[in-house]
């Protein structure tokens, strides 16, 4: 089993994969509902494995009706089928249950490039309180929930009051 | 998901087809309410509820249907019986009355039962239940928060909202006892510590929805429980045709995908 690491990138183009680089092929894959993020940036790549009947890639939803798992499937089926790898099964797994911890630093940056304001830090031995967050188009801290259920499972509905623009966030959840 | 650690269980398939129709049927009741709640952000937050619920119920079901010989799949369970075989409770399968404050109080009592019910089966010793669980509890807490705002606001607001807000609850009050019915849970199962006894989630509910209610300036109801046996598939003349919208295409065209 291959854990995390370095950057993903690899497109899946450049022909028949390794066993080195499956992971990588697996990274790559954007999330359907917010295409700036791959699906390691989010956390929902859980492990990928090479095993003499092939590979399997194991990945967890956010919410438990989260309607792009299907989509990540194929999405992820179609990238290794671009790598020349047609061996490859998409395993879902529940436990442990995704939180929003798991965004790496990468990914927090390209929500907030996104327009997306990203979820809470956590310090450890602290608790740490949402006050109020931070406008993703001007950087203003003045802003208010408009809505705690927003256009996807895992979002919320915000404006700011410094430049009236209406902006995603990322429900903070662990 | 991991097969169950033991045989296939008829008891432990029941149990879990139980808590799968509870959130299959809520799911579709709420998701009428898109296009149809008196704000946009609520036609958005009633949709993300009813589809975080679908997810619970298609988990479940996929386990459920696991555990039944021969092994049927999520879509056979949710399309191909007929309103008998379902065991849900009466709770969430009534229709609205086009009243957002029924909407509310059954989500407020949904939501505060689903929370203590998957807090506690989070820690199952079977460890499917518990990892959809673990995963539902988060959502469930958060619909809760949402009814409960909404209760209070309402509850706590003009004399009209106050007045329907107490409708509301005295109208799905009656319905709060069938959650507690254990008639249906083998108490095998609660002794090897997989499923909930429902009778113990009767305290830790009602005080929840009592906090609430008082804060909102609303009495507790004091109603008469209605007649339940949902779970041994007695149901209200609302269910079937509720089913018959779920499940009409699935049946015209089977097997059909897109």
């Amino acid at each position: 089993m291959r854990v995390p690491t370095g950057s993903p990138g690899v497109d899946g183009s450049t022909g028949v994969t390794t066993s080195v680089d499956a992971w990588a092929v697996a990274a790559s894959v954007l999330d359907p509902e917010v295409p700036v993020l791959t699906i390691e940036d989010l956390g929902l790549l859980r492990a990928v494995e090479e095993g003499v009947d092939g590979i399997t890639v194991t990945i967890t939803p956010t919410y438990s009706g989260c309607p792009a798992m299907d989509a990540i499937r194929d999405d992820i089926l179609a990238a290794f089928g671009r790598a020349g790898r047609h061996d490859v099964r998409v395993e879902f797994v529940l436990a442990p249950a995704w939180s929003t911890d798991w965004i790496s630093e990468q990914g927090r940056r390209r929500l907030e490039e996104f327009g997306i304001a990203p979820p809470a830090t956590r310090v450890p031995g602290r608790v740490s309180l949402t006050l109020s967050l931070r406008c993703p188009q001007c950087g203003s801290p003045d802003t208010r929930e408009l809505s705690r259920f927003g256009s996807t499972a895992c979002k919320s509905l915000w404006v700011c009051n410094a430049c009236a623009e209406p902006f995603d966030h990322f429900k903070t959840l662990r | 998901m991991s097969p169950p650690a033991r045989g296939p269980s008829a008891p432990l398939a029941a149990y879990v087809l139980a808590l799968a129709d509870d959130a299959l049927v809520a799911a579709q009741r709420t998701g009428e309410w898109i296009a149809a709640a008196p704000q946009i952000e609520e036609d958005v937050a009633l949709g993300n509820i009813a589809l975080d619920l679908l997810g619970q119920a298609r988990n479940l079901l996929t386990y459920a249907g696991s555990l039944q010989r021969p092994p049927r799949t999520e879509d056979d369970l949710a399309y191909l019986r007929d309103a008998e075989d379902f065991r849900n409770v009466h709770l969430v399968e009534r229709p609205w009355a086009e009243d957002f404050g029924v909407a509310m109080a059954r989500l407020l009592i949904l939501s505060t039962y689903l929370e203590e019910l998957y807090a506690r089966l989070a820690g199952s010793t079977d460890e499917t239940l518990a990892a959809v669980a673990a995963k539902a509890v988060k959502e469930v807490a958060y619909h809760r928060d949402h009814a409960t705002r909404w209760v209070l606001r309402l509850g706590d607001g003009t004399e009209e909202s106050h007045r329907r807000m107490q409708a509301a609850l005295d109208a799905e009050w009656p319905f709060t006892e069938e959650l507690f019915d254990d008639a249906h849970v083998d108490p095998a199962l609660v002794a090897d510590g997989v499923a909930v006894d429902p009778v113990t989630l009767r305290e830790p509910v009602t005080a929840g929805l009592a906090d609430v209610l008082s804060e909102a300036t609303l009495p507790v109801p004091q109603a008469t429980a209605a007649p339940g046996g949902g779970r041994q598939g007695l149901h209200t003349e609302h269910l079937a045709p509720l089913l018959a919208e779920m499940q009409g295409l699935a049946r015209a065209h089977p097997g059909v995908t897109w």
